[in-house]
């Protein structure tokens, strides 16, 4: 008799639904729903386990079931540090690393208009940094004081100066509070790991009450992490493996949606050839950028603006003011499918061009700096150029006629030897959505997951 | 009493950091809490530093004779970001040329530095100044 998991997503548009079978680590059964969470998110749960249902005939008993969510704008934070380029960069990475929506980031002191602003944002938790240990205080209890003072009513979570935690605690006496460690130690030095296990622990005890998710908590064990973080965490599976079980090695996730580009790699990112300096940040291995102005349909717009008519035009082979039409189209109806052959060669072109440039920002670039003993070549980020697995998912790819053509546009090119892309990955694509049903299954059956991940993921043909 | 905090680096596109390196040992060894840039060092990033860590006293390195050009509107970059009255040291071989000690010293205090230091100040003569220049602060 073998044993069966139900993988949920609470997504923004679906619910979407994976029936895994444990033993053969296959999937059983797939099935979609609406996503119902602004009104009761159990009429979206039932019409997709109902849908599952009928594909099935009868359901199995589940083992587990767990979930993950984006329902209801995901999980929107705002992060607050004192300089842009150190904890405010520290903070943005644990947030995002968290599997956040970032909806403000904020750097020193903060004013009225900045205060207001964050209120109209409506966050559901607000990171506070700043200072190393034994640093800078002023700017971080000023900003404490602000936000103690101010109507916002969300969780805060204190991850600055660890010499101001006294006068932090007092400011936001009246507020929900939670205080970590700082995500800057030391000068450059980096520690978001405790800052991401608070906004998880937040996420799971809180966000889903207040966004009404728990209600469909008798479908469901455990909703375990926002999905941005259930990708990841597969991504992170995939590569490492489990137990003695090798996995694929540094890998690089991308995945284009409606409104942003997420890419995710678990590679160190380490400068490949002899002799380059590194400039900057450290780099996590395990690191998720999200391009907030690169989606195929609500920043249909953007990508527009980013790269040029005359690109869009030469891509597509479509007449320029035919192009701006469908564009405008697009933003308007975020849900619709691409059915003429028009419409696919447009929709191919958004998403090679908004992949290559999330791509671009997601990887390091080099730079040759002379000096007076010669020239030195200086890395700002990661190098992926010796990546070996390259993953596409979401439902661009999936639905693309030819993925593979897709995510070849975001590898290294000779135009720009300068971007650190991957040179010649192997590419994955993710056919049925399972990155996020692998990632939740990793936190309990770590062998199922993997399995089933290197099961469907397909080299696209 | 309160530890104090002081950055150091290689300004510029010089990449000389021995000289900076025994520096930071000495100041370290001094008691002193030392936030180390080393070498290929912006100005920018000198002053991103000291905001972050609250430093009491940055200490530049120029030892590739480009120091006058690289230094340039160094005290205002700290004015700008709020470093009012930091205490700015600069030292190495400063300048190309002929110019006499007298003249390069005035050049670099006329641009904001508290003090300037020429090649071969002993370590020791740097330690007193630190300790004289931030018991005042």
């Amino acid at each position: 008799m073998s044993e069966f998991a139900l993988l949920i997503d609470f997504g923004s548009t679906y619910t979407k639904l994976r029936a895994i079978n444990l033993d053969e680590a296959k999937i059983l059964g797939s099935s979609q729903g609406p996503s119902t969470v602004t009104t009761d998110i159990n009429v979206g749960m039932e019409q997709a386990l109902n849908n599952l249902k009928n594909s099935l005939g009868s359901l199995p008993p589940f083992k587990y079931r767990l979930a993950s969510s984006s329902a209801a704008g995901g999980l929107k934070m705002v992060t607050i540090g004192l300089v842009k380029e150190l904890t405010v960069e520290a903070a943005k990475r644990a947030a995002l690393g968290a599997g956040a929506k970032l909806v403000g980031i904020f750097a020193n002191r903060l004013n009225s208009i900045d205060l207001k602003k964050i209120v109209d944002l409506h966050p559901d938790i607000i990171l506070l940094a700043g200072g190393t240990d034994g640093g800078d205080s002023q700017v971080v209890i000023h900003n404490a004081k602000k936000l103690g003072e101010s109507s916002l009513d969300c969780p805060f979570i204190y991850a600055g100066n660890r010499s101001a935690v006294d006068e932090i605690s007092h400011a936001f006496a009246h507020k929900n509070l939670v205080i970590t460690e700082n995500v800057m130690p030391e000068f450059n030095v980096l520690n978001i790991e405790p800052a991401r296990t608070a906004i998880r622990e937040i996420f799971i005890n809180r966000i889903i009450h207040a966004k009404g998710i728990d209600k469909a908590k008798g479908q469901f064990d455990h909703l375990l992490m926002p999905t941005p973080s259930a990708v990841m965490e597969g991504a992170r599976l995939i590569a490492d493996g489990y137990d003695n079980k090798t996995g694929l090695g540094e890998l690089l996730v991308i995945d284009p949606g409606g409104a942003t580009t997420d890419v995710h790699s678990i590679a160190t990112g380490n400068p490949s050839a002899q002799g380059v300096i590194q400039r900057g940040l450290p780099e996590t291995r395990v690191k998720r950028t999200v391009e907030g102005d690169l989606g195929m349909r609500h920043n249909a717009v953007t990508i527009l603006e980013t790269v040029g008519l005359d690109e869009l035009v030469s891509l597509s082979s479509i007449h320029g003011e035919k192009i701006r039409e469908m564009i405008a189209y697009l933003s308007n109806n975020p849900d619709s499918v691409p059915q003429s052959p028009e419409e696919i060669a447009l929709d191919n072109a958004l998403a090679s061009t908004a992949l290559k440039i999330a791509m671009k920002r997601h990887c390091g670039s080099v730079e040759v700096v002379y000096t007076a003993t010669g020239p030195v070549t200086a890395q700002d980020g990661k190098d992926l150029t010796q990546i070996k697995t390259l993953i596409g998912t979401g439902g661009v790819i999936a639905h693309s006629h030819d993925p593979i053509s897709l995510l070849k546009c975001t590898l290294s090119s000779l135009d720009e030897p300068n971007s650190l892309r991957p040179v010649s990955p192997q590419i994955l694509i993710d056919r049925d959505y399972i990155l996020f049903a692998c990632g939740l299954l990793s936190q309990v059956d770590p062998k199922a997951a993997f399995n089933l991940a290197i099961e469907h993921l397909t080299n696209g043909k | 009493m309160v530890q104090k905090t002081i950055v150091t680096g290689v300004i510029g596109s010089d990449t000389h950091i021995v000289g900076n390196r025994i520096i930071s040992m000495a100041l370290e060894k001094a008691g002193y809490k030392v936030v180390s840039l080393g070498a290929l060092t912006p100005a920018e990033d000198f002053v991103k530093a000291a905001i972050e860590t609250k430093a009491d006293a940055i200490l530049v390195s120029s030892l590739y004779g480009q120091g006058e050009l690289d230094c340039r509107g160094f005290r205002d970059l700290c004015t700008e970001a709020g470093l009012d009255g930091i205490l700015l040291y600069v030292g190495g071989n400063l300048v190309v040329g002929k110019r006499s000690w007298d003249e390069v010293n005035a050049i670099f205090l006329d641009m904001g530095f508290d003090r300037a230091a020429p090649p071969g100040t002993r370590l020791e003569d740097i330690l007193s100044w630190l300790e004289q220049d931030l018991g005042k602060q």
